[in-house]
């Protein structure tokens, strides 16, 4: 295969070859390639299959807008779909392969869809499926479903490997003055000029080298830039793209660290994704060059001029012998006069007829000429063109290459992301960005600018405007008037040729034709925002950078307005694909949240714990001996509890401490029921509510002084509830005189429960004498020592319904506690406890956790009337008795047996009346334990009209996802010692 | 992202606060009728401009504060302690 690269061109590096490989053959190219630069060169023409009709697919464009060249690089789990030839740098050992083709892309089988085009038209999906009648939900969906799967494969780019991705990913911030995208010639001057001015300066370029589209020049060289930018401390980043612009002058960048490297070091991550905060952004992203819509002009061998100008002068390779350039602007003429010096023939058709341009006749300029098709399939053979748009007198140019340059559209996206939209420019046919109040500034070609100069100056503009605005100066300055060509473009967005049936693209990823968009225009889609959805306009990965305004001039002229009439769509960030990886950054695996342990985590592990996570908190769910079972294990321990005396670490309970002369009055308001004759030394129970009346935590708190207490929190609550004592002491109850700190970290807690668990403490405590049942009664605090001088709390509080103590020690002594503890309750043939034992003993003693309390639950709800007192008013009580909690059918708290005790249940049953078993039912259980106790499955949940209404009912629990029934007692939820006599002893 | 400069703290991303609600509500008294409290939580204006609202520096200080923020642009005018005898504090050592 003959090659296309020539001699004495390009910036590659000869001296260096890699290879590489495409569809599997392997190739070599130069350092300093990219993949579709080592493709063109190696005479690879057709790289892709088109979305829907499988058309062969060439190189475009030589930048980020390619819409044709999307390829697969790696194998297995390194495999990335959809990626662009034209910014892929090549590497020694790249694998390279095309995409949405079967076997190959040379011979797709699926070609066929390219006759069968009138079934893939515009809203093809949405036609198919309109006809499936909605008879009952579930049907239509299943249809759906089914069909879904063999559209997306047939409709689909490139695979994901569905493998986890072995490369590491990192999250990075900076802060800058300025942050200047984008490095052509007026970036770069907007960037010395900050920096010569005392700024702090980053620079951001997505290429791998600076320079912009001066790259494209074959007498450019970045050196002596380079080294300026760095000399003045300017922080360059290469191989980086700013992605999105957010509020407050925040960038979200790109950058790629190793994807261009062959075997990159594995520390280091693949790509970084910054967040970087800055005082002032100047964007000079350039200007996207257009193709134009006629038939046939997505042939491999089309191509923008400007991307074959950097082949030449970047790559060294001549990307057509025989070469048609078709325009309607001045931009071309360098790159014809370029490509004839190279060796090839060129010829220029230029619709304008009167225009003035100056070459040195080494080409062909046909004044007024337009192409109107293109003849060939895989690779062009000659072209179709005509004087004037309406075709009459034509003719055919043998030739092996077409470039297009239908004018240039300033990458207005960055400003776009922040809501600011685009004007139209009739002189030089484009959107031009429109001003903003931000600190953002737009300069170089960005801002319409066609010629370097201009750019430079406004470069230097676009900084002087930005130390205005940061204060630093107050210098008049202006902007050079967008445009810079000598003769005016001609707006020429499509050549219509009705005779035939041939395609005209649009977009040439999502191969929307022009026809595509006249159809969704004729069905009633005139809005921009509809059309791109209706036609997927512009929904590829290039995200319409190409063939945006193609489309837009289209509808124009179906509805007979002019472009900004038909307005333009909004472009969203990320302006090129950012990967997942990047996005998730280290927040992968078990860094997907923070862990949270308690103090004495690796004792309970020692000890034979296995954990579970209850929120962030890795808590001991069951302590398994040899070869039990969760179950096994979990009623073995509840069964100790309640015959002797176990251990489980209750430490992820939040803990506040409440101090200050206002204390017991800011408790007397949280809490709904009393806290002002709470005495020291004594603990009480209480429900807090919010202030539309509903439940929102419970807890208890421990008065340890006159003005000072020790609260607890459900662990799920924790945060919030502190959170909200904040805000009523920063915002509502200002006078009292309360301060709140959060101790979760700082107090260690077990809870000790069982008829023996005083027995227990007495061998632990210092001084027995101080938790008898007198010094200590139920609900009694006292502050003492553990043996070992040992500083504790310990409360009389039980959450099992047995004899039981919280102890609480600070961190650092929670591991000589467990030892003193588990030590002292192994001689009563005590047990360590987990959550799931936890769990079993309140469901006993029909107990609400926040299974029940769910943010829907009211006092009465949960069978707590008594804890809202009647004395006084808190947070809620004005609301907790209006409207809808007041209705007799509201559902409430109630425990459950099976009607038959070898049943069993799951939470999330739902409990419906016999003979109506549907919807929502009456009620739901939220709770289910195996009793040990009771010897059955017993549950607690929630029912409309509560115990009352239904206690000599027998009720239906109906488990549609688990596909059970079973019939339901409906009991009291007290299902344990109701009195309580236990507790108090 | 919205950046927050908290009086204690300095300029800060808001993901470290939590957003709080309307700043200019005046919470009826503990004792107030459902009507007073029902107007108080559950009727909101939807302003479209510069509104008052709190937010909790939950990730630093845990201040409570007074952010005054355009619901269109995110600009923000002012910020402030929640706290009136706070507010003084700030003001003063201004
Ligand atoms: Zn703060």
């Amino acid at each position: 295969m003959k090659t296309r690269r020539i001699d004495n061109y390009g910036k590659i590096n000869r001296d260096k070859i890699l290879s590489f490989s495409w569809d599997k053959k392997n190739y070599k190219g130069f350092e300093g390639d990219t993949l579709a630069s080592a493709l063109l060169a190696n005479n690879i023409g057709i790289v892709g299959r088109s979305f829907k009709y499988h058309r062969p697919r060439g190189i475009f464009s030589s930048g980020v807008e390619e819409s044709g060249a999307l390829v697969t690089i790696g194998s297995k789990d390194r495999r990335d779909p959809n990626v662009r030839a034209t910014t892929q740098e090549l590497y020694n050992g790249l694998e390279a392969s095309g995409q949405n083709a079967f076997p190959n892309v040379n011979f797709d089988l699926a070609g066929i869809n390219n006759y069968l085009g009138r079934f893939f038209a515009a809203g093809f999906y949405y036609k198919t499926f309109m006809g499936i009648p909605p008879l009952e939900w579930g049907k239509g969906t299943a249809i759906w479903m089914f069909f879904e799967k063999f559209i997306r494969k047939a409709a689909g780019m490139g695979s994901a490997s569905g493998l986890p991705d072995p490369d590491t990913y990192e999250h990075a911030h900076d802060f800058c003055d300025l942050i200047v995208v984008g490095s052509g010639p007026a970036g770069v001057a907007a960037a010395i000029e900050a920096a010569e001015k005392k700024l702090d300066v980053i620079l951001v370029e997505q290429d791998s080298l600076i320079g912009g589209n001066q790259l494209a020049e074959n007498d450019f060289d970045n050196s002596q830039i380079k080294n300026q930018l760095e000399n003045l401390g300017i922080k360059i980043m290469t191989r980086t793209t700013a992605f999105g612009l957010y509020d407050n002058c925040v960038v979200g960048l790109l950058e790629r660290v190793t994807d261009h490297i062959s075997a990159p070091n594995v520390n280091i991550p693949r790509q970084r994704f910054w967040t970087i905060r800055a005082k002032h952004i100047i964007v000079g992203a350039g200007a996207i060059e257009r193709h134009i819509a006629f038939n046939n002009n997505d042939i491999p061998g089309v191509m923008t001029v400007n991307a074959s100008k950097h082949y030449l002068n970047r790559y060294g390779v001549l990307t057509g012998k025989r070469i048609v350039i078709a325009t309607n602007n001045d931009s071309v003429y360098e790159t014809a006069h370029q490509l004839s010096e190279a060796g090839a023939n060129v010829t220029v058709l230029d619709s304008r007829t009167n225009f003035e341009i100056e070459t040195n006749k080494s080409f062909e300029i046909r004044k007024g000429y337009v192409p109107y098709n293109i003849n060939g399939s895989k690779k062009i053979h000659s072209l179709d063109i005509s004087k004037s748009e309406t075709i009459n007198k034509s003719e055919t140019i043998d030739c092996d290459q077409v470039l297009l340059s239908g004018g240039w559209s300033p990458a207005v996206h960055l400003l776009s992301h922040r809501g600011v939209k685009p004007k139209w420019d009739y002189n030089n046919a484009c959107f031009l960005p429109s001003d903003t109040k931000e600190n953002i500034t737009m300069v170089g070609s960005s801002r319409g600018l066609w010629n370097k100069n201009d750019c430079i100056a406004s470069g230097i503009a676009g900084t002087t405007d930005a130390l205005n605005r940061l204060g630093i100066s107050k210098t008049n300055y202006f902007f050079p008037k967008p445009g810079g060509w000598k003769n005016p473009i001609q707006p020429l967005y499509e050549v219509k040729y009705k005779k035939s049936r041939s395609k005209s693209f649009v977009d040439y990823q999502h191969d929307v034709t022009t026809d595509d968009v006249r159809l969704a225009h004729r069905e009633g889609f005139i809005s921009v925002e509809h059309l791109k959805r209706y036609t997927t306009l512009g929904m590829a990965n290039d995200q319409g950078k190409m063939g945006n305004i193609i489309g837009l001039s289209l509808m124009a002229e179906l509805l007979n307005k002019e472009i900004p009439e038909v307005g333009t769509t909004v472009f969203r960030p990320p302006y090129t694909p950012v990967s997942i990886g990047a996005l998730s950054g280290r927040n992968v695996g078990k860094h997907f949240r923070p862990l949270r342990v308690t103090p004495m985590h690796q004792w309970n592990i020692d000890h034979g714990a296995k954990m579970i996570e209850v929120g962030l908190y890795q808590r001991p769910w069951y302590y398994p001996k040899k070869n039990e079972t969760l179950s096994d294990s979990y009623i073995r321990e509840a069964s100790t509890v309640r015959k002797t005396v176990g251990i489980c670490d209750i430490t992820s309970l939040g803990k506040i401490a409440i101090q200050g002369p206002g204390s017991t009055e800011f408790l007397n308001r949280i809490y709904s029921n009393g806290f002002s004759k709470l005495q020291v030394g004594k603990a009480r129970y209480g429900i807090m509510l919010r202030d539309d009346g509903i439940v929102m935590d419970d807890g208890t708190s421990w008065r340890l002084a006159e003005n000072e207490y020790f609260m607890t929190t459900s662990t799920g609550e924790a945060a919030k509830v502190m959170s909200w004592l904040e805000e009523l002491l920063q915002t509502r109850w200002t006078d009292l005189d309360v301060n709140v700190t959060s101790i979760s970290e700082q107090w260690a807690g077990v809870s000790v429960a069982g008829p023996k668990s005083r027995e227990v403490l007495n061998n632990c405590v210092d001084d027995s004498l101080v938790i008898t049942n007198n010094k200590l009664p139920f609900m009694g605090v006292t502050s003492t020592f553990l043996k070992g001088n040992i500083p504790c709390r310990i409360a009389r509080i039980s959450f099992s319904g047995e004899l039981a103590f919280e102890v609480y020690v600070k961190s650092d002594f929670a591991n000589t506690m467990m030892d003193l503890l588990w030590e002292n309750a192994k001689k009563y043939d005590g047990c360590l406890y987990g959550l799931e034992a936890l769990g079993a003993l309140r469901v006993e003693k029909g107990h609400v956790t926040a299974a029940e309390l769910d943010g829907r639950v009211t006092i009465d709800d949960a069978g707590l009337s008594k804890m809202a007192s009647t004395k006084k008013s808190y947070i809620g009580s004005a609301m907790r008795k209006r409207g809808v909690l007041k209705n007799n059918d509201r559902e409430i708290l109630v425990g459950f047996f099976p009607t038959n005790l070898k049943e069993t249940f799951n939470a999330g049953t739902i409990v419906c009346e016999k003979n109506n078993i549907k919807g929502q039912g009456i009620g739901r259980i939220t709770s289910v334990t195996y009793s040990p106790e009771l010897g059955h499955w017993i549950g607690i949940g929630f029912v409309k009209g509560g115990l009352d209404k239904w206690k000599d009912t027998t009720l239906v629990g109906a488990d549609p996802v688990r596909n059970k029934q079973m019939n339901l007692k409906v009991v009291s939820p007290h299902m344990i010692d109701p009195k309580g006599e236990r507790m108090y002893a | 992202m919205i950046r927050i400069n908290c009086p204690y703290c300095g300029e800060r991303d808001h993901s470290e606060f939590s957003y709080g609600g309307d700043a200019t509500i005046n919470y009826p008294s503990l004792d107030a009728l459902e009507k007073e409290w029902t107007e108080a939580i559950f009727f909101r204006k939807n302003i479209k401009g510069f509104q008052f609202e709190t937010w909790h520096h939950s990730n630093g200080c845990r201040m409570w504060l007074v952010v005054e923020r355009s619901t269109v642009t995110h600009e923000i005018k002012s910020v402030k302690p929640c706290h009136p005898d706070l507010q003084k504090v700030v003001e003063n050592n201004k």
